[in-house]
C-alpha cells in the first residue's frame, strides 16, 4: 500500500465521476427523485375507503350505524343505493370497496334483542387495501356495540357496575399516531442508499474494462487493493453525504421523530455503505461491461431492501423460511437500526444484534472485494 | 537490480500461450540486448500482442518462462511492472481527463519523485508537441497526439524496458514518422524498445527484427542479415503487362521458386542455378508475356517474410 499511490487513484476516480452526467445523476438527483417519490408516495394507510350504504330501513337508528363509519374518518360514503345489485355494479367499477347493508327490520331487533347484524361486503381484489379496511371497519362496530350495549343495559335497569364494562385502552409507543409513515422513511433512506452506491461502484471497473484503459492500468505497479480503495473512497464520500442528505430530509422534512444519537447513526451508515459499495464493487470485477454491471446491481441491491429488508413488508409475517432468508440479506440489518435509532432512541449497545450482523457483512463483502480483482486480462 | 552488463533486457525461453486449443504463442524463445529496439513483424493474430502481454505481466504463460530487466514474469510481475513502459494496441489514456491530468495520475501511480515530477512533465508534453494544449481534454486530441502522449505517459518514469504494441496503427504516415524519430531518442538513451508492427516499412526503422507467423519466432536477425540469408536464390522485379497472365505462366515453369504481385510489377524469385534476367524475359514472350523490364534488386524485409511464411505453410502441409 502507496499512500501516493491510492491518492492518484481517488483522485482520478474523483474527476471521472464529476465529468460522467451519468454517475453524476445517479449520486445527485436519484436521492432527491426517490426521496421525493417514496417518502410521499409509499404508505399503508388508508383513509376514506369509499364505501357504498344500502340501508334498507332508513330509520335514526341504521342512520347513526352509516354516520360513525363516516366520522370515524377512515370511510366515506361514496353510493347511497336501494338495491342489491348496485353494490355489485359499484364494485365492478372499483367505485366502492367495502358496502354495508342494514336491514329493514334493524331497529326492531335491536330494540328487542339489544344486538342487530349489520351486513358488511368487501371487494377483496386488492387484499392488502381490504385488510386494513376490514380492521378498520370492525373497530367502528365494536365502538358502536359498547356504546349501544351500554345504553340498552341502562334501558333495562342493569347498572354498568354491576356488568362491569371490560374496555380496551390501548397505548401505543414509539409511533404515537399510528402514521405508517414513520415507519417507511427510514426505510426509504436504506433503499436509496443501497441503490446509488452499489449503481455507482458497479461502473468503476467495468467502465476502465470496457474503455480499454484497464489493460494500461494492470501494467503499473499499481496494487489490486490500491485500486480497490482508490475507487472506493470517492463513493464512500459520496455515499456520506447522500445519506445526510436522505437522513436530514426524513427528519427536517418529513418530520420523522428522531430520537437516538447521531454518532451511532453515523457509524451504521457508514457501515452500511460500506457493504453496499463492495457489492457494487464486486460485480464490477466480474461484470466487464457497465450496462451487465449496473442491471445486476440494481437486482441485488433493489430487490432485497424492497422485499426482504421489512421496509414495508414485515418480517414477523414472513413464512418462515423467506424469514430466514431476510437474515442473509444486508439492508434488513440497517433497517432495523435505522428504525430503532430514529423511533426508539435506541443506542449502540441495544442493537447490538444487528450492528453484529451489519458488521460481519461488511468485513466479508470488504475482504472478497479486496480478493476479487486481478491485475491479469 | 541484480543485472549484470550482459543481462539481456528481455529474455524468453519456451514461451507458450494456449487458448483453449489454440496456441497463440508456441515455444517462443527470445533475448533482446540493452538498448535495442526490436522489431516485431508478424500478420494479424500471429501472436505478437500475447507474447508482448505474456512479457508484461498481463496474461500467464501456458508453458515457458521469461524475464525483463532481469526479473522473472511469474515470480516477480511487480517489480517487472515498475521496470517497463506499455503501450497497448487500443488507445488506453483517459479520455475524459485532460493531458495534464493524464500525465499526473500516471506520474502518481509510477511514483515519480515529487522533485522531477515537474520536469519530466514537461518534457512529456513537449515530446507529444502538446505546448499549450495542456488543459485539453484527451479525447478532443487528434490519432499523432494522442500516440505521442500515451508514450510520454509510458516513460514518465524512466523505465529501462518499453513495450509498445502496434503504436502507429491508424496514424498517419508523418506522424508515424515522427514517433519512430522518437523511439530512436529513447534507444540512444539505452532504453529497450520492443515494438510490434505490421507496417514492413517500420521494420526497416529497428536494429533487430523478429518474425513471427503463427506464434512461432520465424527468423529474427537486423534487417540486412533477413535480407542476405533467408531468401533462397535471387530476386528480380518483372514489368508487364498483363500481370495476371505473367503470374500464370510463372506458375509451373522450371528454376521459378516463387511469384508475385507487388503493386504494378512482379517479383520473382529463382533458383540459385534457374534462368537469369534475359532467359527470364524470352521465357516470358514464349508464353506471349512482353515483359517491359526484367532486373534483379535487392529483397525487401516484406519479400523474405513472404518467403518463409509461405515456406513454413509448405512445411506444415507436408508434415
Amino acid at each position: 500500500m502507496n499512500i501516493r499511490r491510492l491518492l492518484a487513484m481517488a483522485f482520478k476516480e474523483t474527476l471521472q465521476v464529476w465529468r460522467d452526467p451519468r454517475s453524476l445523476a445517479v449520486a445527485l438527483l436519484m436521492p432527491v427523485m426517490q426521496m421525493a417519490i417514496l417518502g410521499y408516495g409509499v404508505s399503508l394507510d388508508i383513509r376514506h375507503v369509499p364505501l357504498c350504504v344500502y340501508d334498507q330501513e332508513n330509520s335514526q337508528a341504521s342512520r347513526a350505524v352509516a354516520e360513525r363509519f363516516v366520522s370515524s374518518g377512515w370511510f366515506s360514503v361514496s353510493h347511497v343505493i336501494s338495491r342489491y345489485s348496485g353494490i355489485a355494479r359499484a364494485m365492478d367499477r372499483s367505485e366502492c370497496i367495502a358496502a354495508i347493508v342494514i336491514p329493514a327490520n334493524f331497529s326492531r331487533t335491536l330494540a328487542s334483542t339489544g344486538s342487530a347484524p349489520v351486513q358488511a361486503i368487501f371487494d377483496a381484489t386488492d387484499v392488502n387495501t381490504t385488510n386494513i379496511a376490514l380492521g378498520y371497519a370492525q373497530g367502528v362496530v365494536a365502538q358502536a356495540n359498547a356504546q349501544i350495549s351500554a345504553q340498552w343495559d341502562a334501558a333495562h335497569g342493569v347498572h354498568p357496575s354491576q356488568v362491569g364494562t371490560v374496555e380496551l385502552d390501548p397505548s401505543v409507543w414509539f409511533n404515537e399516531t399510528l402514521d405508517s409513515r414513520y415507519f417507511i422513511i427510514p426505510g426509504v433512506v436504506a433503499v436509496i442508499l443501497a441503490l446509488v452506491g452499489a449503481q455507482l461502484t458497479s461502473l468503476t471497473i467495468s467502465r476502465e474494462w470496457e474503455r480499454g484503459t484497464m489493460e494500461q492500468l494492470i501494467s503499473t505497479p499499481v496494487s489490486a487493493l490500491e485500486v480497490m480503495l482508490g475507487k472506493l473512497i470517492p463513493y464512500f464520500v459520496i455515499g456520506l453525504l447522500d445519506a445526510a442528505f436522505c437522513l436530514a430530509a426524513a427528519i427536517f422534512w418529513f418530520k420523522v421523530p428522531f430520537r437516538g444519537n447521531v454518532a451511532a447513526l453515523f457509524l451504521t451508515t457508514a457501515l452500511f455503505n460500506l457493504v453496499v459499495l463492495g457489492i457494487g464493487y464486486l460485480i464490477s470485477v466480474r461484470i466487464r461491461s457497465q450496462l451487465g454491471a449496473s442491471q445486476i446491481a440494481l437486482m441485488v441491491t433493489m430487490l432485497p431492501t424492497t422485499l426482504l429488508s421489512g421496509y414495508t413488508f414485515p418480517i414477523d409475517q414472513m413464512p418462515a423460511a423467506i424469514r430466514a432468508l431476510t437474515y442473509v440479506v444486508y439492508p434488513r440489518y440497517y433497517v432495523t437500526i435505522l428504525r430503532g435509532i430514529f423511533l426508539k432512541g435506541s443506542g449502540l449497545a441495544d442493537l447490538w444484534a444487528p450492528m453484529l450482523g451489519l458488521s460481519v457483512y461488511a468485513v466479508v463483502i470488504i475482504w472478497l472485494a479486496s480478493r476479487a480483482f486481478e491485475k491479469r486480462l | 537490480m541484480n543485472a549484470g552488463e550482459d543481462m539481456p533486457a528481455v529474455l524468453a525461453e519456451g514461451l507458450t500461450k494456449r487458448f483453449g486449443d489454440f496456441v497463440a504463442v508456441d515455444h517462443l524463445d527470445l533475448r533482446i540486448g540493452k538498448g535495442q529496439v526490436v522489431g516485431f513483424i508478424g500478420p494479424n493474430g500471429a501472436g505478437k500482442s500475447t507474447t508482448i502481454r505474456m512479457l508484461c505481466g498481463l496474461l500467464v504463460p501456458s508453458a515457458g518462462r521469461a524475464s525483463v530487466s532481469g526479473f522473472d514474469v511469474g515470480r516477480e510481475p511487480e517489480a517487472v511492472r515498475a521496470h517497463i513502459g506499455y503501450m497497448s494496441q487500443k488507445f488506453s489514456l483517459y479520455g475524459d481527463m485532460t493531458v495534464r491530468e493524464n500525465l499526473r495520475f500516471f506520474g502518481g501511480i509510477y511514483r515519480v519523485p515529487k522533485a522531477q515530477s515537474a520536469e519530466r512533465m514537461r518534457f512529456a508534453i513537449s515530446m507529444a508537441g502538446l505546448e499549450g494544449r495542456e488543459d485539453a481534454l484527451v479525447r478532443t486530441l487528434a490519432g499523432g497526439w494522442k500516440q505521442r502522449l500515451a508514450l510520454g505517459c509510458a516513460i514518465l518514469h524512466r523505465p529501462p524496458v518499453l513495450f509498445l504494441d502496434e503504436p502507429t496503427s491508424g496514424v498517419e504516415p508523418q506522424a508515424r514518422r515522427q514517433f519512430w524519430d522518437l523511439i530512436h531518442e529513447l534507444a540512444a538513451e539505452h532504453v529497450t524498445i520492443l515494438v510490434s508492427t505490421h507496417y514492413m516499412d517500420e521494420a526497416e526503422y529497428c536494429n533487430q527484427v523478429a518474425l513471427i507467423d503463427r506464434g512461432k519466432l520465424v527468423a529474427i536477425g537486423t534487417p540486412g542479415e533477413l535480407r542476405g540469408h533467408h531468401l533462397r536464390g535471387k530476386l528480380y522485379e518483372v514489368r508487364c503487362m498483363p500481370l495476371g497472365g505473367a503470374l500464370k505462366a510463372l506458375a509451373g515453369m522450371a528454376g521459378v521458386a516463387e511469384a508475385a504481385i507487388f503493386g504494378d510489377r512482379l517479383h520473382v524469385v529463382m533458383t540459385e542455378n534457374g534462368p537469369d534476367a534475359t532467359q527470364l524475359s524470352r521465357l516470358l514472350a514464349d508464353h506471349g508475356v512482353q515483359a517491359d523490364s526484367v532486373r534483379e534488386i535487392l529483397p525487401s524485409l516484406e519479400d523474405v517474410f513472404v518467403q518463409l511464411v509461405a515456406r513454413g505453410a509448405e512445411r506444415r502441409v507436408t508434415s
